[in-house]
């Protein structure tokens, strides 16, 4: 079986292609939007996806070596995402559908991340931990679903990271050789203060907009050094998501930890999690930075996963869904 | 820990959480718990003992505070800040879980009582954090309310309509049989602290908490099994 799948979320329009068995991935093009200033814009966003889809499509079939019939499904991710990135990729995919007569695979961009991490890491039952700019997601695959067991009460890690650094005046570019802009700054204070800046965990969930806030107040108030105030930042966002993955893994009793998601790739995030581990005894997976940020071999895989327990669409059905929560798709194949 | 008075019976692990170790021990040959909160090597050392020694400072208060206004709940004997370490009275008992699945004559009192001192407890600012029917332990006929390591000082309505929503949904989930009568005999208890008034103020607000999100959803898939 060969699936081709769409990825227009946010902020990269990718195409990938996969196989039911090794080498699994012969196709992986990704087209990345990169704002000149500030954040995503979704409209432009969306043009520059329009403008690059052809080619990305084209690609892909081409590395590949095959031809749009010797596809056997389309899979697209129709959520959780940006309403006019995600349209993109939904039109594109109910029009190859229909004209190919293959059959439409609705597949969670949430879901995606966790599926890919798992086929690449070898991680069987594990508590996922999914860090990435729109989320912020604990879970655990209960009963035909990943379940959330904690997230956030306001913004994304990767969100507040962004926007602190951006704010401060150390990004665009937010990574720069694979490292964040927050990372690189923290690294810099040699005193490694911890200044009082507020750290929330309520329960299984973490909330920070309130620690944004303060940090940005502290470095504009000119009273504290600003490698200081990242260090800081740093130590209470990450030791926060450490903290209540802890408590995931005591509640549900796994025995792994998969990071996915494009935050993942933090090796000092990366570093507290397998000292988290180690305690626990328990192991640490880590889905490599290839895979880590948004891609269409993600949503090809997990469609392929869909297909084989037959979960399609109707192309007229197949709307986008920016809400869709991962907790609100189905997992039929995910029994461990 | 430092070497203080141990005497009597082997310490015994009761429970290894997230947050803390709990030993069984005797203090000054009192049956007693230890509540430590250990260091965590994935913190910074100055957030870490931050956080270790706010976390007890706060719930040392809390049972302290609650103690003092005459609320069963356990006694306190020691703190330690830098050690992360709370010794307090052991209540032995059995848990009001187990006597409520038991079934054993009088649960429905037990529960009765348990809402006035909840409402007791929300009326002096303090919300529990994780009400659960395992977190009561009976002694003598008296609901002890024990582990207060989610709890902190607040009266807003919110913070008492989630306290109040995660004993519902606890007793949904452990007692689904009996959930009526006891979620009853809760809102009796509490109504006689609190009046009338203030639980169908509460109610509006727990109603309102289960509508967010994805506890809706929740309960759409228990209906589609």
């Amino acid at each position: 079986m060969i699936i081709l799948g769409i990825e227009s979320t946010a902020h990269t329009f990718g195409v990938g292609i996969v196989k039911d068995e090794p080498e699994y991935i012969l196709a992986d093009v990704r087209a990345k939007y990169v704002p000149e200033k500030g954040g995503i814009h979704p409209r432009e966003a969306s043009l520059y996806f329009m403008r690059e889809a052809p080619r990305v499509i084209a690609e892909a079939l081409q590395t590949a070596g095959l031809r749009m019939n010797d596809v056997d499904g389309i899979a697209v991710a129709l959520g959780p995402g940006m309403g006019p990135c995600l349209r993109v990729g939904a039109t594109i995919a109910r029009a190859l559908s229909v004209y190919f007569n293959k059959p439409l695979i609705p597949v969670n961009h949430a879901v995606a991340h966790i599926e890919i991490g798992k086929l690449i890491t070898g991680a069987k039952d594990p508590l996922i931990v999914y860090l990435s700019g729109g989320n912020t997601i604990i879970a655990a695959f209960v009963a035909g679903r990943y379940r959330i067991f904690g997230e956030t009460l306001d913004i994304p890690l990767g969100n507040f990271m962004d926007t602190f650094v951006r704010e401060v005046g150390l990004a665009p570019p937010y990574v720069v050789k694979g490292m964040h802009q927050l990372d690189k700054c923290a690294e810099e204070s040699k005193e490694k203060k911890i200044l009082n800046l507020p750290y929330v965990v309520k329960g299984q969930d973490v909330s920070f907009s309130g620690l944004l806030t303060a940090a940005l107040r502290l470095v504009r108030s000119g009273k504290a050094k600003l490698e200081d105030v990242c260090y800081t930042v740093r130590e209470i966002a990450y030791s926060a998501i450490i903290e209540v993955s802890e408590r995931g893994l005591a509640h549900t009793g796994k025995k792994e930890v998969l990071l996915v998601g494009g935050v993942a790739a933090s090796s000092v995030l990366r570093s507290k999690f397998e000292a988290m581990a180690a305690l626990r005894r328990v192991d640490v997976k880590v889905v490599p930075p290839k895979y880590a940020g948004d891609n269409g071999v993600m949503i090809a895989w997990t469609g392929l996963l869909a297909l084989k327990h037959g979960v399609t669409i109707e192309p007229e059905r197949a709307y986008v869904r920016q809400r869709w929560k991962l907790d609100q798709a189905d997992v039929p194949w995910g029994d461990p | 820990m430092t070497k203080p008075m141990y005497r009597g019976e082997t310490p015994k692990i009761i429970a290894l959480g997230a947050e803390a170790a709990l030993i069984k021990h005797t203090f000054l040959g009192m049956p007693a718990v230890y509540k430590v909160r250990l260091p965590k090597p994935y913190r910074d050392p100055k957030l870490d003992l931050r956080l270790r020694s706010e976390r007890t400072a706060t719930e040392a208060k809390i049972i302290h505070d609650l103690r003092l206004a005459g609320l069963p709940v356990p006694a306190l004997y020691y703190v330690s800040l830098s050690e992360g370490l709370i010794v307090m009275e052991y209540v032995e008992g059995d848990l009001l879980r187990d006597l409520i699945n038991r079934r054993i004559s009088g649960y429905v009192d037990l529960v009765r009582e348990l809402g006035k001192v909840i409402a007791l407890m929300h009326g002096l600012g303090v919300v529990h954090g994780d009400m659960t029917t395992s977190n009561v332990v009976v002694r003598e006929g008296t609901p002890y309310v024990i582990d207060f390591g989610l709890a902190k000082y607040s009266s807003e309505l919110e913070d008492v309509g989630v306290d109040v929503h995660l004993f519902i949904r606890a007793v949904e989930s452990t007692h689904y049989d009996v959930m009526e009568e006891v979620t009853i005999a809760f809102f009796e208890g509490y109504a006689s602290i609190a009046g009338e008034e203030r639980v169908k103020e509460i109610k509006e607000k727990v109603k309102e908490i289960r509508l967010r999100g994805r506890y809706v959803e929740e309960r759409r898939q228990k209906r589609n099994k």
